[in-house]
């Protein structure tokens, strides 16, 4: 969808603030939303596509104003409440008002570092052919999808040239959804910097995007 | 509820904090009661992130690579791979992909849809990668993005952004500095910092240990 995510090549958001000795969290609360969100997620519940579709579909002004675990907040709160783990009035007074749904697995404390370290790979074995070669001329679809894409807004329409083939992994668009996983090949896309960005930039520059087939022809 | 925009701008971000913990502690007891998350893999999975996972795995990686040209090879042909076999695996790294810094061209790594990084060599992302600021504009003027970052790069030298929008994630292999010929692994490894390995900074000297 074109939301408040999409920010590649915005203007207006100031100078970045870099400073070394910043912590990675401000405040408590964003240390137990982190935790939350990962422990949530573990109960297998809802995938990574969905849970990034919960974030960029929170309205564009709230997304653009609010800080990074405030999203997530959100975005669990939401999803909590798609899958029906929770209803509203159980949020608004911190309280088991309703039996709990089933859920995959609870994870433990002594289950933690085993689950991150094994990770989720994404990649998944395909009998299509892929339709693209290194070295391949090829265009980003001018699409808009409606639900969740990762085909940023700038890259739309424009030519770039497929550098390596990661492999077939699942498809975000699809997943999201609930409809599967529906793995794609995907592709590191090169794009100059002046076919997307202007003739005022530099010759030189290039722009890599990771790009399923679907969005690409 | 139509309170909570309003007080965004009324109040003081001290107490904004305050009732979002009253919330998050709200869906915490909730969602322990309800038996779909333990309290104490909370605790583990922060601490987790605090203290064990961070970027001195992805500066052991690096130091490697610059002393072991076997090693470095495969780190660009099979990166995942290559990083495993030092331990580094997981969550947030399970597609891995280094870049090198090269004296025609500089690297840097960005997520413009949300904040994908890879978190099982550098951790959890700093604030200012998050950013709507970075994200935005790392696309459309890296190398006033650079500048800012006070690298300033010959206008032969090319940049090139890497958008991390699939489960791929990025990790720059910069530049060894000159003068660490006979330098030691460990040594090498305290001159690789965080930022020099998203591409916001080079690997110097004087390096710090951010």
């Amino acid at each position: 969808m074109n939301s408040a995510h999409d920010l590649g090549g915005m203007m207006g958001f100031g100078s970045i603030e870099n400073d070394p000795a910043d912590p990675n969290f401000h405040a408590q609360w964003e240390k137990r939303v982190l935790a939350l969100t990962l422990a949530a997620g573990a109960t297998g519940s809802w995938n990574i596509d969905t849970s990034r579709h919960a974030r960029e579909s929170l309205p564009p002004a709230h997304y653009l104003s609010s800080s990074y675990y405030r999203i997530w907040l959100d975005g669990l709160e939401k999803l909590l409440l798609n899958t029906g783990l929770v209803n509203e009035q159980e949020l608004a007074e911190g309280k088991q008002l309703i039996p709990p749904k089933p859920i995959a697995r609870v994870l433990k404390a002594d289950g933690v570092l085993p689950a991150i370290m094994a990770g989720s790979p994404y990649d998944r074995n395909t009998e299509t052919e892929q339709k693209f070669a290194a070295g391949d001329a090829v265009t980003a679809k001018n699409i808009h999808p409606q639900t969740h894409t990762r085909i940023p807004r700038y890259v739309r329409g424009k030519q770039g040239v497929v550098d390596k083939i990661h492999g077939c992994h699942v498809f975000p668009d699809s997943n999201s959804q609930g409809l599967g996983e529906d793995p794609q090949w995907l592709y590191r896309v090169k794009f100059k910097a002046r076919e997307i960005w202007g003739a005022e930039h530099s010759a030189k520059d290039l722009i890599f995007v990771d790009m399923w087939e679907p969005y690409l022809e | 509820m139509a309170h909570d925009h309003s007080h965004d701008h009324d109040h003081t971000e001290g107490s904004e904090l305050s009732e979002i913990d009253l919330r998050v502690r709200a869906l915490e007891s909730l969602l322990v009661e309800k038996g779909y998350v333990d309290p104490e893999a909370l605790d583990v999975l922060i601490d987790t992130y605090e203290t064990k996972i961070g970027p001195r795995n992805g500066a052991a990686v690096v130091a490697k690579a610059w002393s072991d040209p076997e090693y470095k090879q495969w780190l660009l042909d099979d990166a995942s791979a290559a990083i495993a076999s030092l331990g580094f695996t997981g969550r947030q790294g399970e597609h891995m992909v280094v870049v090198e810094n090269t004296e025609a061209a500089h690297n840097l790594v960005v997520c413009t849809l949300c904040s994908c990084y890879p978190w099982s060599v550098l951790g959890l992302p700093p604030t200012w990668y998050k950013s709507p600021a970075y994200r935005s504009r790392a696309v459309i003027e890296p190398r006033k993005v650079l500048g800012e970052f006070g690298v300033e790069l010959d206008e032969e030298v090319a940049v090139h952004v890497h958008d991390s929008t699939a489960e791929t994630r990025y990790l720059v292999l910069p530049r060894r500095p000159e003068g660490t010929d006979d330098w030691s692994e460990e040594q090498l490894a305290a001159l690789v910092n965080r930022n020099s390995m998203i591409g916001t900074e080079q690997a110097t000297l004087s390096g710090d240990l951010a």
